[in-house]
């Protein structure tokens, strides 16, 4: 069926999952991601999955370790507050080396925060979240589209190199509906003879844990864990641009803002003023080869964001601080209007610094 | 041409109906739509809208902030968003709810008393599609066609009954004359 239809970004996640063979999804409400909950509740029972929600966010990852040790496709879902209840579980995901997919719908924060759209959690997501040396995959949806494809995707990564992969949308990808085409989807598969699945007294035990008293043991693990993730940082970095070719000023956003700025970059274009975008789809691993390449023809860089400018510095480092970052920014749930992202794009224009 | 629609109105209205309507009517048309809800505090009890983007180049931002038309279905919805529309725009406004006029005299307005009609006609609640069918008929890249299938995909198919009488509301906006 290559039928476009209308669907809300959550239910696109949900349908993707279960078309990329996730069978497992353990949840705890919240605004605004319960669409995907609801949806999995109502689905998972008809196709022999198992949709299951948990008494909390901490048992919810909990029940994902459980599954994905023994090599199953599992996802749980939340918005940043329950996230950070799960990040402990994140951690041990980590330490064991098991591949999951979470999904983070951000909400405004800290703290409870408000309901509506944010991107606050980038720091939380792309720098770790839990405890310990370690990294996710993350990425940022910017059409109800990719909020299917990226959590195909997303299985596809966490299998391949065992590890956990994060979904970062926010509430307004989550509740919008625009058309999505679901008959693309392609699905990896991916031996996992290391899970957890009995020996029937014919192999060596698989032991899934993350607790090494030896210092040596644990030391060795982590090595080859950032191996794993240099080996990521080379192959797997996925990223738009827009209109660089020629730009003398780039626009850096992912997710929603990165819709508002391409208002804001064509109204600027019209204007005469050579900008463009680049838009992370990978926050980590985060597209620092284009960013690089970039900064030898821009003259500034404007970071779009739904936060205090958690990005920017990752923009800086990527670019080694070759040119000035600014920031234009919205936060506690509210979007950045395309007025606004070209008034910073005519400042920078002017030579000042918005 | 990027027709940007925002609906407003209280919760329980139809607002974000007849916005899904008016997006799946697009998609049938092979037009680019996209459909953003408020979600927040006031769909629990207050005031609701919705952001309809129908159009021939890709959706940017799916937030309609300066819509070319307004569908207010009351008062602080009028009152909020009359401002934000563009020049020379399109308000409609269910007049059975609003006694107000619209101030500004640099937009195109239709006063529809929706409530009042669809009451008079037995179908109560759609006030709303009644002004869908106002809105498919003041609209230049807009037209009557694909309503039934559009009206199919919104509906659920436990209320398929109601089918016609969405039919009926729709024409009878269409055909309003003030």
């Amino acid at each position: 069926m290559s039928e476009k239809v209308l669907m809300k970004g959550n239910e696109a996640i949900a349908e993707a999952a279960i078309l990329a063979g996730c069978r497992h999804y353990f949840g705890y409400p919240i605004t605004p991601q319960t669409e995907i909950a609801a949806y999995m509740a109502k689905k998972m029972p008809k196709i022999g999955g198992c949709f299951l929600q948990a008494e909390s966010e901490i048992a919810a990852i909990n029940m994902v370790y459980g599954v994905a040790g023994a090599g199953k496709r599992v996802m749980t879902s939340s918005s940043s507050p329950g996230i950070s209840l799960k990040s402990e579980g994140l951690s041990y995901l980590a330490g064991s080396d098991l591949p999951a997919l979470v999904v983070n719908v951000q909400r405004g924060g800290p703290g409870l925060g408000g309901i509506q759209p944010s991107q606050s959690d980038y720091f939380q997501a792309t720098k770790g979240g839990g405890h310990g040396d370690y990294k996710m995959i993350v990425l940022a949806p910017s059409s109800v589209q990719e909020m299917a494809s990226l959590t195909v995707k997303g299985f596809d990564l966490a299998d391949k190199y065992r590890m956990t992969a994060m979904i970062l949308a926010d509430g307004t990808t989550g509740q919008m509906m625009e058309p999505v085409n679901l008959s693309e989807v392609e699905v990896q598969h991916y031996d996992k003879p290391w899970a957890v699945t009995g020996t029937k007294m014919q192999r060596e035990h698989n032991i899934v844990n993350s607790l090494f008293l030896e210092p040596e043991e644990l030391e060795k693990n982590n090595f080859a864990r950032f191996e794993r993730y240099k080996t990521i940082e080379e192959n797997e970095v996925m990223v738009e641009e827009y209109l660089m070719d020629d730009a003398e000023l780039c626009v850096v956003a992912f997710g929603i803002a990165a819709r508002v700025s391409k208002n804001a970059i064509n109204e600027a274009r019209k204007k005469g003023i050579k900008v463009g975008l680049i838009r992370p789809i990978t926050l980590w691993p985060f597209p620092k080869k284009a960013l690089l390449a970039a900064a030898e023809h821009v003259k500034q860089f404007i970071s779009v964001e739904l936060n205090m400018g958690q990005m920017v510095e990752d923009i800086e480092l990527a670019t080694r601080c070759k040119r000035p970052v600014t920031l234009c920014n919205r936060v506690g749930g509210m979007i950045p209007s395309p007025a606004q992202v070209l008034a910073a794009i005519e400042e920078a224009d002017k030579g000042g610094q918005a | 041409m990027m027709n940007q629609i925002l609906i407003a109105g209280f919760g329980g209205q139809g607002v974000l109906f007849a916005g899904k309507f008016l997006a799946n009517k697009g998609l049938i048309e092979d037009k680019q739509v996209s459909w953003l809800p408020s979600y927040g505090p006031e769909m629990r009890g207050g005031t609701a809208n919705c952001s309809v983007i129908v159009g021939d180049e890709p959706v940017g931002s799916p937030i309609v902030n300066e819509p070319n038309t307004l569908v207010a279905m009351n008062l602080p919805s009028l009152k909020k968003y009359e401002n934000a529309v563009v020049p020379g725009g399109l308000i409609l406004v269910d007049s059975s709810l609003i006694a107000a006029k619209v101030e500004r005299d640099d937009v195109r307005v239709c006063y529809v008393p929706a409530t009042e009609l669809a009451k008079n006609a037995g179908f109560s609640t759609l006030a709303n599609m009644i002004l869908m069918g106002k809105l498919l008929k003041e609209s230049e890249d807009m037209s009557f066609e694909n309503t039934e299938d559009a009206l199919k995909k919104v509906i659920p198919a436990r209320k398929m009954n109601l089918l016609d009488v969405n039919l009926q509301a729709l024409k009878t906006g269409y055909e309003y004359a003030e």
